[in-house]
């Protein structure tokens, strides 16, 4: 694990239009991840966290909305100095997105293999006999089975799982530095998702593969993730390292969140529930976002933007309760 | 005991599906085996989860119990009374007594209609109480699932998925069921809304209780909610055992892999890939003998020779006897 961070996000910020106005869906978030390493981006849907991801990898369409704040550092480059040229030379070589949804994201009326070649071909200027060769490398490496015979195959003729391998292929055609994995098992059964999860930790040991790895489940949180961040509202509210986060979650809402989900192996009688539902994004709460929900809030939570509290080594949370209600 | 009788029983229960080929689609080539000899039970007050990976049959029993689709073999009864014999009233009855929560609350409640209206269609259909005694009724019922009564006139895009599954759920009690059948309720809706609904759910089975048949694939959840669970594959139950007791020690390889493949929450478990090879074979031409043997990790040669029987091992605890079965089971016990 090299020590400089491979990708280093500060203080990114992306406003979504809305209605006359805009909304930030992406509120003062930053991160960084290194070499080797996975960092976690946990949240409920609206969150922000996809919009992180598009926004790192600047795919907001300008009527949708924009950054407007933050740099996005990738191995020494901010992507958000550059011009739409320069920045289509990083994003896929060295910065690469896989989602959820591989029948969507696959072209359904080419054959798998023109698509991972359109990448390689695209990334490493391969042509011809050894184009065909990379390409079946590509398929090989993602443990597609008889790669050579799958090349001329169509999206529809594989798998749900087949299909995000083939996702995985083009995603590592680069090959890139950092992999944003946006929910890439949600729509797999779960030993399907075992598998594509360990491929993914065995690409990332082989390559050294920073992953930056978006879900809402806990279960993959604590199997894969070295690091997580948990986001609610636009903004990251609590960062630590995983073993931390779940033997000492000190942001409300990432305890309540874990105190909801029931265990594999523990029984409880009652599940803990949070009461109410996230905000709406055009339509936040003043001060803490999460005080309206929150079993600790108080009246300076409900006015002022909690402060972030560095709750031990690569752990701090934003929450008023851990700066003594600001006494 | 009369509340020891099954609620719902099915029996050898199958559902083949015709496949069409030849040169214009007019001949039969063979059968799509959804649901191929089923047999379980599901008693009053209690919770039987289904769980399996998809293209196991699950979505079609669910249907089949709902008789949304008519088995091609074997025998659904409910209260005792099989439901391909009721007559107009039987099935009137029987139409009242078993509802529906679906996954999905944005495609499952009509957008036109308020939700005192979607919340009373069924009494409506069943044509159950005056219409003041219905809207005294449906705000009660608003009442029961954490829902606002002055809510009634709202339309279902004013609320968020939780509050639209609690809706979901107030329309399959108007009627007075004793049997709902939850498919995969909470996997659409946001982590920390899940909760509310499970314990809505668990709540009201206490207060009324109602049994349910839950789909689910988030086997926590299933652990959670049920009291018995039934392992589903190509079409068929391998595992069918009280809940606590199978996650304790489940038996069958493809149970063993199902739960392997399940992500606890706890840190630093490794990833443990499961052992399981490839991914479920068509229903079309499901392997001969055991159909699961292209895909055990214990898989002997006479695995793929004799089709295994589901036998019963413990009270209450049946599973596929299977040669590996076996052998796992002597092992354990030593």
């Amino acid at each position: 694990m090299s020590s400089a961070p491979v990708l280093k996000v500060e203080g990114l910020v992306t406003e979504l239009r809305s209605g006359g106005g805009s909304v930030r869906a992406v509120d003062d978030v930053s991160f960084e991840i290194n070499a080797g390493e996975t960092l976690g981006l946990v949240g409920e849907s609206g969150s922000g966290k996809s919009m992180t991801c598009l926004s790192i990898l600047r795919l907001i369409p300008s009527s949708v909305g924009r950054v407007t704040g933050g740099r996005v550092v990738l191995e020494g480059t901010d992507l958000m100095t550059l011009d739409e040229a320069q920045m289509r030379h990083h994003r896929g070589r060295r910065i690469s997105i896989i989602l959820q949804d591989p029948m969507t994201s696959l072209n359904p009326v080419l054959r798998i293999g023109d698509q991972v070649g359109e990448a390689i071909k695209l990334y490493r200027g391969l042509e011809g006999p050894a184009l065909r060769d990379a390409i079946v490398d590509g398929l090989r490496a993602m443990r597609i089975p008889a790669p050579e015979q799958r090349v001329s195959a169509y999206p529809h003729e594989l798998s749900g799982g087949m299909r995000q391998r083939v996702g995985a292929a083009i995603a590592m055609a680069g090959p890139p530095a950092v992999l944003i994995a946006d929910e890439p098992t949600t729509a797999l059964d779960a030993t399907v998702q075992s598998q594509l999860l360990a491929l993914l930790k065995d690409v990332q040991r082989e390559t050294g593969l920073a992953i930056l790895f978006v879900t809402h489940d806990f279960g993959i949180v604590a199997t894969i993730c070295d690091r997580v961040a948990v986001m609610y509202a636009g903004r990251i509210v609590e960062l630590a390292p995983v073993a931390e986060l779940f033997a000492n979650p000190r942001h409300p809402y990432t305890e309540a969140l874990l105190r909801s989900v029931p265990d594999l192996d523990v029984d409880v009688e009652r599940l803990y529930s949070i009461e109410g539902q996230p905000p709406a994004l055009d339509d936040l709460p003043a001060g803490c976002s999460f005080a309206p929900r929150c079993a600790y809030a108080r009246d300076v939570c409900r006015e002022r933007g909690p402060p972030r509290i560095e709750a031990g080594p690569l752990h701090h949370a934003s929450c008023w309760k851990l700066a003594g209600y600001g006494d | 005991m009369a509340t020891d009788a099954p609620l719902l029983e099915l029996t050898d229960v199958r559902k083949h599906y015709a496949v069409s080929g030849g040169p214009l689609g007019l001949k039969t080539v063979g059968a799509v085996r959804a649901v191929d000899g089923l047999s379980f039970s599901v008693r009053a007050g209690e919770t039987l989860s289904i769980v399996g990976e998809s293209g196991c049959g699950k979505t079609t029993t669910a249907r089949l119990i709902l008789k949304l689709e008519e088995p091609t073999a074997g025998a659904i009864s409910f209260e005792g009374r099989r439901l391909d014999t009721l007559d107009a009233a039987g099935l009137r009855h029987f139409r009242g007594s078993v509802q529906a929560v679906f996954q999905d609350p944005w495609s499952s409640l009509n957008p036109r209609m308020t939700v005192g209206r979607i919340i009373a269609e069924p009494m409506i259909v069943q044509a159950r109480l005056s219409r003041q005694d219905r809207q005294d009724r449906v705000a009660e019922l608003m009442t029961q699932v954490g829902l606002r009564r002055e809510q009634a006139e709202l339309y279902p895009h004013q609320f968020s998925g939780g509050q639209r599954q609690r809706i979901a759920i107030a329309r399959a009690l108007s009627v007075d069921p004793k049997l709902i059948v939850l498919d995969e309720p909470v996997s659409a809706l946001d982590v920390s809304i899940r909760a509310q609904i499970l314990n809505l759910l668990k709540d009201l089975q206490d207060r009324l209780g109602l049994s349910y048949v839950m789909i689910a694939h988030h086997l926590a959840t299933v652990r959670h909610m049920s009291h018995h669970v039934a392992v589903m594959y190509l079409g068929q139950l391998v595992e069918i055992a009280p809940g606590r007791e199978l996650f304790r020690r489940p038996l069958h390889p493809y149970t063993q892999a199902l739960y392997s493949a399940a992500l606890s929450t706890h840190v630093g478990r490794p990833l443990s890939e499961p052992a399981l090879k490839g991914e479920i074979p068509s229903p079309l031409n499901p392997p001969s003998g055991c159909r699961f043997h292209p895909r055990c990790p214990h898989a002997l040669a006479e695995c793929s020779a004799s089709e295994p029987a589901l036998v019963e091992i413990e009270p209450g605890r049946r599973v596929q006897d299977c040669s590996c079965v076996r052998r796992l089971i002597s092992a354990a016990a030593k």
